[in-house]
């Protein structure tokens, strides 16, 4: 396991590589985090490293308050525990930047999906409809509960309508295709999940 | 911390637009240079045609080429920003009334020809 980053998605466009071909990319602002805390096998059991992104000016609470006053950090909106192998390399108040990751890599990129309220089975579990006329008075419902008296229930996991999206989703094995340190801004090839202004975890993918 | 991402996403398209990019419009018949790579050998190759249709702005700009090669019409698109793309000439200016000229597709000899300018005019 390695660090990963906190960031923000900032948007898509697109990119010309050396051959002048088009490549779609997504913007993220990645970092810069800091180390806010080094769990420790003696300690908590297991070995990880704290970080935060971003600046978090109010409504910072009282137990919260006296945590980063006592490691001297101002205090962070988003924070992310990323499981380390080894965290000897990580002293508190570090600042962690793109710069772990380069342009050719491959990443997995965890964020939250876009919500999308309540939708029927059509939408959400991607069932088709039944025919709007010949009088069939079936169009969009979700069919067929099961069978009778035995069971007499509905199954786990029937496909039924219901909340939409807001899930926690990885996309695994996006190319990094920039990284530019000054602007902490990583481009990667393709889109990711979420809004734009989304925070995403960012970290080297864990499939070879 | 980036405030505004409008602004970053104008200075990553703003760094890979062409500068001296030659000004035609829809209707003109244009030449496009454009590289190509085989194998380790790079080379030019010329694709002479009607431009048809714009599509975006910005980087994503790109224009459609339409041209009769051998009795079968060929349309290619092209994105104007790409380095793939050496340079582009004017050989013909068109007189037309559309933004697109789909039309053309469904016409063949003379009536699929645009109107030459007239710059005196």
């Amino acid at each position: 396991m390695s660090i990963g980053l906190i960031g923000r998605k900032i948007g898509m466009t697109q990119v010309f590589d050396e051959n002048g071909s088009v490549i779609p990319v997504t913007l993220i602002e990645a970092g810069p985090c800091y180390v806010l805390e080094n769990k420790t096998v003696e300690k908590n059991g297991y070995q990880s490293v704290l970080i935060g992104f971003q600046d978090r000016f109010k409504n910072v609470r009282k137990p919260q308050k006296g945590f980063y006053d006592k490691i001297k950090v101002f205090p962070k909106k988003h924070l992310k525990e990323f499981r380390l192998n080894d965290n000897s390399n990580y002293n508190i108040g570090d600042q962690i930047r793109a710069d772990i990751f380069s342009a050719g890599e491959f990443i997995d990129v965890t964020a939250l999906t876009k919500g999308r309220g309540f939708q029927g089975v059509i939408k959400r579990h991607n069932q088709s409809r039944g025919p709007m006329t010949h009088g069939s008075r079936y169009h969009r419902r979700p069919g067929s509960m099961g069978a009778c008296a035995d069971p007499s229930r509905v199954f786990k996991g029937k496909n039924l309508p219901g909340h939409m999206g807001m899930e926690q989703r990885t996309m695994q094995r996006i190319k990094v295709v920039d990284v530019r340190l000054d602007d902490n801004l990583i481009l990667i090839k393709g889109s990711i999940p979420g809004f734009n202004n989304g925070i995403v975890y960012i970290r080297k993918t864990i499939k070879k | 911390m980036i405030t505004n991402r409008g602004e970053v996403l104008d200075k990553i398209n703003n760094e890979q637009l062409k500068k001296d990019i030659t000004s035609f419009r829809v209707g003109d018949t244009i030449k496009v240079h454009f590289k190509i790579i085989e194998g380790k050998r790079e080379r030019i190759q010329l694709f002479e045609g009607i431009v048809i249709g714009m599509n975006g702005s910005g980087i994503r700009k790109t224009v459609t080429v339409r041209k009769i090669s051998s009795n079968i019409g060929v349309e290619r698109i092209f994105p104007i920003h790409s380095q793939k793309i050496d340079k582009i000439e004017v050989s013909r200016l068109g007189k037309v009334r559309r933004a697109k000229l789909y039309y053309l597709r469904d016409r063949v000899g003379k009536s699929a020809q645009v109107k030459r300018k007239d710059d005196k005019k």
